[in-house]
């Protein structure tokens, strides 16, 4: 197998028509170059989304109030309706995949500089939270704490604030734990500071954000029983989308929505919208390997093109081998040794040079933070390309040889 | 003697559109040592006989024996293996390898017989100092005049010890006076015990050969002895 003088061989044949050798090779180095790029780039866009939903619990879903569109039961459609505690009670009990449901008061908009320290102040939504929001949607915290049920319980004046209420609020460094601030003329006590993280947010950045717990905010800002949205998440293994519907239903039942309306019930599924992107870039990543590998398959058409036109100038020098002894196989492995090293080259080169752009982008972006990769093939798919690269330029080799194998010698001989 | 060839009515028809009977019952034996050379006209079927005693081609009926080997339908493989240890080929237009020199082209036959590289080299040069071209070993195909270029091909026949040398049209490419050189060459390398066939058209070479074959219109017409070297262009021993 690693035979010196077949090396020897192979090199002196492809180094006869530089150019010519170049030129094909070029055409695998770039298949499989775009071919690598493209599903490195792919996963990259893909891990760069996935980072922005990280922290949010995929399999819940968001429910908040809308117009009613139809009329129903002697309702005028076009009514405003409200959640109330009494609905998250009934649909606690009632519906059976809920692992949690958590209420939430989130004003519309906040007045300006509704929050101050001292000389500090600033502009920022305030929004009224359950202690077990935190395990639908995961804080990361700087200092402090997040909200806990005797919170709840005690209706306690305590506060959560984000990274950019602290920032405006505090000095760089100072632990405000234990400090007060108010906010929309009540003085709350901080009892921990977000890092902010989060990249997913609904009703404004989760860094500008100052959570209260929602038994004080429902009782302070005259809320009475009403909830603003209520977020819920399925137990493992529970459809979302069917545990949302029987929540809907309740919502209908209670507050004489039209069975079939649209519009009265607003939502937001976070596990249809994984799916959504997760299908994405299934299709970016189909497509890259499409067109990833066409052009490698151009490229390897080429070889074996190459290949023939030089079988063919060669006809005669292959006939003289065949007289002098050249079995059929040694006149055919020398063909298919010639185009696997062409195109097991420039495909190597072409991976390297791939992952090498790669990791350029990456560090130029920096997207990860943490110095993980993310604009990079991984393992698999560099051993997969490596595989396919393989395959191919000795199935490139595989005509040509076949068409070198039936040169029969008087003919080549005849040839002058 | 020993025979080395022994054809038993050989034919073969060629069918590339009008089936072409070339060759009609050939019947021939030749002796080991011999130096015999093949006469005939063009398309008389001396090129087809030359093919199919180098194992080049097939044969329809008959059977072909070659140092007592029935050569008939054999693989490509085993066809190449006789070839390599067996024959020895010298061609009218040389058939050296372009990209190779002089000793890589003597020692190709010993490539196929996985000879290692320095070994091989090493009996390739011993050749070509037979042959009087040990300076020339390393010089590409392309610097050599015809003459030395026969006499690298003549050195890689030999290499493999084969049991015959078949030259076809040995000459046909040189000048005279070169064309004297390589036959001296090749009658010393048969007065070595090789058995040499020579195709040839020309009379002159062929009267230095010791036996005579004619071929004409695919049957042999006569074979002659003429182990006296007075065979005259005409056809007929000159009269003593």
């Amino acid at each position: 197998m690693f035979d010196l003088d077949r090396w020897h061989e192979i090199f002196i044949t492809i180094s006869r028509n530089k150019l010519r050798s170049f030129l094909t090779a070029f055409g695998v180095f770039w298949g499989i170059f775009m071919l690598v790029v493209l599903t490195g780039g792919g996963r990259g866009l893909e891990n760069l989304i996935s980072g922005q939903l990280e922290g949010i619990a995929s399999n819940s879903c968001f429910i908040w109030n809308g117009r009613t569109s139809e009329a129903y039961k002697g309702f005028r459609k076009g009514r405003w309706w409200s959640i109330n505690n009494r609905d998250i009670e009934i649909i606690k009990s009632n519906v059976k995949g809920i692992a949690e449901i958590s209420s939430i008061i989130m004003p519309w908009s906040p007045t300006t500089d509704n929050a101050v320290r001292g000389e500090k102040k600033g502009t920022f939504s305030v929004q009224g939270n359950f202690a077990n929001y935190n395990k639908i949607y995961h804080h990361t915290m700087k200092f402090g704490r997040y909200l806990n049920d005797m919170d709840l319980q005690e209706h306690r004046k305590v506060c959560m604030i984000g990274s950019r209420v602290y920032e405006t609020l505090f000095n760089h460094g100072e632990d405000p734990t234990g400090l007060d601030i108010r906010v929309d003329g009540i003085y709350y006590k901080v009892i921990g500071v977000g890092d902010g993280s989060e990249n997913i947010t609904f009703n404004g950045d989760t860094r500008e954000l100052i959570t209260i717990p929602f038994t004080t905010m429902q009782t302070l800002y005259n809320y009475g029983e009403n909830i603003d949205v209520f977020c819920a998440m399925a137990k493992p293994n529970i459809d979302v989308s069917e545990m949302q519907e029987q929540m809907e239903t309740i919502l209908k039942t209670n507050h004489s929505i039209a069975p079939h309306d649209k519009q009265a019930i607003n939502s937001f599924n976070v596990e249809t919208m994984f799916k959504q992107i997760g299908y994405l870039f299934l299709g970016v990543n189909i497509l890259a390997w499409i067109v990833g590998f066409g052009t490698l398959f151009a490229g390897i058409i080429g070889v074996s093109n190459i290949m023939m036109v030089t079988v063919r100038e060669r006809t005669q020098e292959i006939g003289i081998r065949r007289a002098l002894g050249a079995k059929p196989s040694s006149i055919m492995t020398q063909i298919m040794s010639e185009s696997f090293v062409i195109t097991a080259i420039a495909g190597f080169l072409g991976i390297s040079f791939a992952v090498l752009i790669l990791q350029i982008v990456d560090l130029g972006l920096d997207v990860s933070g943490n110095g993980t990769s993310v604009f990079q093939i991984s393992f698999f798919t560099s051993v997969v390309a490596a595989l396919i690269i393989v395959i191919l330029g000795t199935l490139a080799g595989l005509g040509p040889a076949f068409r070198a194998m039936k040169i029969k010698p008087i003919e080549a001989l005849s040839e002058e | 003697m020993p025979t080395i060839i022994n054809l038993k009515n050989i034919n073969k028809t060629y069918y590339n559109g009008a089936p072409l009977h070339v060759l009609k019952g050939i019947n021939l034996e030749i002796y080991k040592g011999e130096f015999v050379s093949i006469m005939g006209a063009s398309g008389s079927g001396k090129s087809t006989l030359l093919n199919i005693l180098g194992i080049l081609d097939n044969y329809d009926t008959g059977e072909y024996y070659l140092n007592d080997v029935l050569i008939k339908n054999l693989s490509e493989t085993r066809a190449a293996y006789f070839r390599n240890k067996l024959i020895g080929f010298v061609f009218q237009s040389f058939n050296l390898i372009s990209f190779k020199n002089a000793m890589e082209n003597v020692a190709l036959p010993l490539y196929y017989q996985k000879t290692g590289r320095k070994t091989r080299n090493k009996i390739a040069l011993e050749y070509l100092d037979k042959l009087g071209l040990k300076e020339w070993a390393y010089h590409m195909p392309n610097e050599l005049s015809g003459g030395q270029k026969q006499r690298v091909a003549i050195a890689r026949a030999l290499i493999s010890k084969p049991q015959i040398i078949l030259a076809d049209e040995p000459t046909g490419a040189l000048d005279s006076k070169t064309s004297a050189e390589v036959l001296d060459v090749l009658k010393k390398v048969n007065e070595t015990g090789m058995t040499m066939i020579i195709v040839t058209h020309e009379s002159g070479i062929a009267n230095q050969t010791n036996k005579i074959i004619r071929l004409k219109d695919g049957i042999i017409e006569n074979i002659e002895d003429n182990s006296e070297h007075n065979f005259s262009s005409l056809g007929f021993q000159n009269i003593k």
